[in-house]
């Protein structure tokens, strides 16, 4: 059965390592839903979160193709529940159409405006991905010019860190 | 500049020879240059290999590295240089054989300007190789071609390539070579679980009809001794993939033969009788397994092997013992009860004499006109050492002398198993000669194959390597042919061969030649060919249309083998 799995990468080094990452995926025909990249907590590791839907026993070989990477530390795979994750989603909206409507709206979905501009608005919220796409559909309305949504960031609940891995 | 100071290319070679590389098969080219002409000092200290072809240089290294163990080195000019490598890397990714590619790129200024010569080889090979990177400062030389060589022999072993921008190999360095022993986000051998053991042994223990499945992993972690060990007390009967093959000596009482498409009839057949299946380094390859769903499903399974990745990819498996299998075997060994399995072993020998009424004794002994390949190594085994070296290419001739060549001890088979090349024998067989000019190395090939790397008799000649090549000219691609007659009714599309003399090219490279078309000429032929101290190049023309049997078609599963 297709769940919607997290693999949470650690990694040295950054050249190279997402081609090789994303090989795996792309040579095994599996889409990457989200993928977000920085440094970790630690100095120098870079932390990769992916997004895919597919069964357990695919992310369970695709954690263990990842880890086979030389420059890989560790690659940990998760559910949703195993997980506090959120996104964030950038909304850009023409000034003309800026009424109380829309306030009503940006209150009530907890997003805020995080720029004005001579024409335009730009709306700035963060959550899952059902909470910015229905936002999405509720700004529709007021005509949005753009609109852009981050790959993943998460943490896994389970108390393991990188460290021991070091 | 401090007078210590040397160019990157020096560096290069320096290295090279710090971590006792014996050879370097290579071709130069302008991005590589500077290497060569440090090169052009070192003559005393590293053999260079010049090969005729790019391909012919990293295959060579792959066939020096398998029978020798140490890691084979190649060299290559950027672009076409580059990426006449890549099969090579491809195939040894596969076959777990350990490489160090260096090549030449062209100037870090020009990267990424489509500057003559300019391939993204580090792009290109990224999927074809364990470890690959690029090297644009002459400090970084060294440590790359440190960590390279413990990438490429330390673990599963595997290809590494190291690309070196012709400016940092013009730059002044420091040499100073400190090999590379750990990298924190590496772990090549995982921690052996004590616990596995056990539970191995206990199923091991309370198994009716067990059977083991051993690889290439027993060669690479030389446990060939621990392997015997284990068979000698637990009576287990054994079965060898082809990369396997070798590992332990055919004559063993527990060796029952070779698993796969053109494997053995019963350790094919009965691999779906047994009740538990214990798999020693090897990866339940396609080509071993058949319909995967189809097989082993009665068997509760143990698998040893180095690698995560392969656990539970192919076949699930009921205990995984994940570790070096040398140590794995050792514990198990101490493990299980001492016993023989008479009857079940006697099931693999009743399997096997039908085979060979069937099959092997018209494919060795034939009473038609036309000459088997069968036979031509029946004579090979009657001439060759205990310790002769066999490489084969791919196809029909291949298949048919892994299946009659007596092989007596480890690192003996060389033959592109997991990318199944055409074009890998003849390189292959010249650096397989090169570790040992002593041992035989006879390299069997077909019409269709040779003619892939046909310019490497050049490099024999050159090197005057005494390989003795066998031809089995059946004037076909046979094995698509094989497969053209049995499953698209015979339409012949495109794989009947127009043939050159063979003879005269041979001749022209100054081989020792000989061309036998009659039976009665065979064994003769084949004696004067290991007598002959140098190169030699036997063309024998065999059947243009047999088949080699048993075979598992595709899709089909173990328990569907068949004789004919
Ligand atoms: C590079 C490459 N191209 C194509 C194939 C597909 N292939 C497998 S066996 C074979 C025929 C080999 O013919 P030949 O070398 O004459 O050997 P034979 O089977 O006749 O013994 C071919 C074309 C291959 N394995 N490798
Ligand atoms: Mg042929």
């Amino acid at each position: 059965m297709n769940k919607r799995y997290t693999i949470s990468v650690f990694t040295e080094n950054f050249i190279g390592i997402l081609s090789r990452i994303t090989l795996i995926f792309t040579r095994r025909g599996i889409n990457i839903d989200g993928f977000t990249a920085s440094e970790s907590r630690e100095e120098g590791i870079y932390r990769i979160t992916i997004v895919v839907h597919t069964t357990e026993e695919q992310i369970i070989q695709l954690s263990k193709q990842i880890e086979k990477i030389i420059d890989v530390i560790k690659a940990f795979y998760y559910l949703d529940d195993e997980m506090v994750f959120q996104e964030i989603a950038l909304y850009k909206i023409p000034i003309d159409n800026i009424d109380s409507g829309l306030e009503r709206v940006i209150r009530q979905h907890n997003a805020r405006i995080i720029s004005a501009e001579k024409d335009f608005v730009v709306v700035e919220m963060t959550g899952h991905k059902e909470e910015t796409q229905e936002l999405l559909e509720v700004l529709k309305e007021f005509n949005v010019l753009e609109f852009v949504r981050s790959g993943r960031v998460a943490v896994a609940k389970p108390m393991e860190t990188i460290d021991k891995y070091l | 500049m401090k007078d210590s100071q040397i160019r990157g290319a020096e560096i290069v070679i320096k290295s090279l020879v710090a971590e006792n590389a014996r050879y370097i098969f290579g071709y130069p080219g302008g991005a590589i240059m500077p290497v060569y002409d440090a090169l052009y000092d070192y003559m005393d200290h590293i053999q260079h290999i010049l090969t005729r072809h790019e391909q012919g240089a990293i295959h060579a290294a792959q066939g020096y590295a398998r029978v020798s163990g140490q890691v084979g080195v190649c060299m290559a000019t950027s672009g076409p240089g580059a990426t006449n490598l890549i099969t090579g890397m491809a195939d040894a990714l596969i076959d777990s054989t350990p490489l160090v590619c260096i090549t030449g790129q062209v100037a870090s200024h020009l990267l990424g300007t489509d500057a003559f010569q300019e391939t993204d080889v580090v792009g290109i090979s990224m999927p074809a190789t364990k470890w690959n990177i690029q090297v644009r400062k002459v400090e970084e030389i060294a440590p790359a071609i440190a960590k390279g060589f413990h990438i490429a022999r330390s673990g599963r072993p595997g290809p590494v390539l190291i690309d070196i921008t012709k400016d940092a190999q013009t730059a002044m360095g420091e040499f100073n070579y400190v090999p590379c022993l750990n990298i924190r986000s590496y772990r090549p051998y995982p921690k052996l679980d004590d616990k596995a053991i056990d539970r191995a042994a206990r199923l091991i223990n309370q198994a009716k009809k067990p059977y083991v499945l051993f690889g290439q992993g027993v060669v690479l972690g030389k446990a060939e001794k621990a392997l015997e060990e284990f068979l000698d007390k637990s009576g287990i009967p054994a079965a060898c993939t082809l990369l396997g093959t070798g590992a332990i000596s055919e004559s063993h009482p527990n060796f029952v033969g070779k698993l796969g498409m053109h494997g053995n009839y019963g350790p094919n057949l009965l691999t779906n009788q047994c009740d538990v299946l214990i798999a020693v380094g090897m990866r339940f390859d396609d080509r071993v397994t058949g319909d995967v769903k189809r097989y082993a499903k009665q068997a509760k399974v143990i698998h040893l092997e180095l690698d995560p990745g392969e656990i539970n990819k192919n076949v699930k498996c009921e205990v995984a013992v994940l570790g070096d299998c040398r140590i794995s075997l050792e514990k198990l060994t101490g493990k299980v009860d001492q016993r023989t399995h008479p009857d079940w072993i006697k099931a693999f020998r009743e399997l096997e004499a039908e085979e060979k009424r069937v099959v092997v004794g018209n494919d060795l002994s034939p009473t038609k006109v036309g000459l088997t390949m069968g036979e031509v190594v029946r004579h090979i085994n009657e001439f060759k050492s205990d310790d002769a070296i066999l490489v084969t290419d791919v196809g029909q001739h291949q298949m048919v002398a892994w299946r009659y060549f007596e092989y007596k001890t480890s690192r003996t088979q060389v033959t592109s198993g997991g990318l199944g090349t055409m074009g890998f024998a003849l390189p292959a067989a010249l650096g397989a000669q090169l570790h040992d000019y002593n041992r035989q190395v006879i390299c069997v090939v077909g019409d269709g194959g040779i003619q892939m790397t046909f310019q490497e008799l050049g490099t024999i000649m050159q090197t005057k390597a005494p390989v003795k090549v066998v031809l089995l000219n059946n004037n076909f691609l046979g094995m698509v042919r094989q497969w053209q007659q049995l499953f698209f009714d015979k339409r012949y599309s495109f794989t009947e061969l127009d043939n050159p003399d063979f003879i005269k090219i041979a001749e022209a490279y100054n081989f020792r030649v000989q061309r036998v078309d009659v039976r009665g000429d065979l064994r003769q032929a084949v004696a004067e060919m290991f007598v002959h101290e140098g190169p030699y190049f036997l063309e024998v023309v065999v059947e243009k249309e047999d088949n080699v049997f048993p075979m598992i078609a595709a899709g089909s599963s173990v328990e569907e083998v068949r004789l004919s």
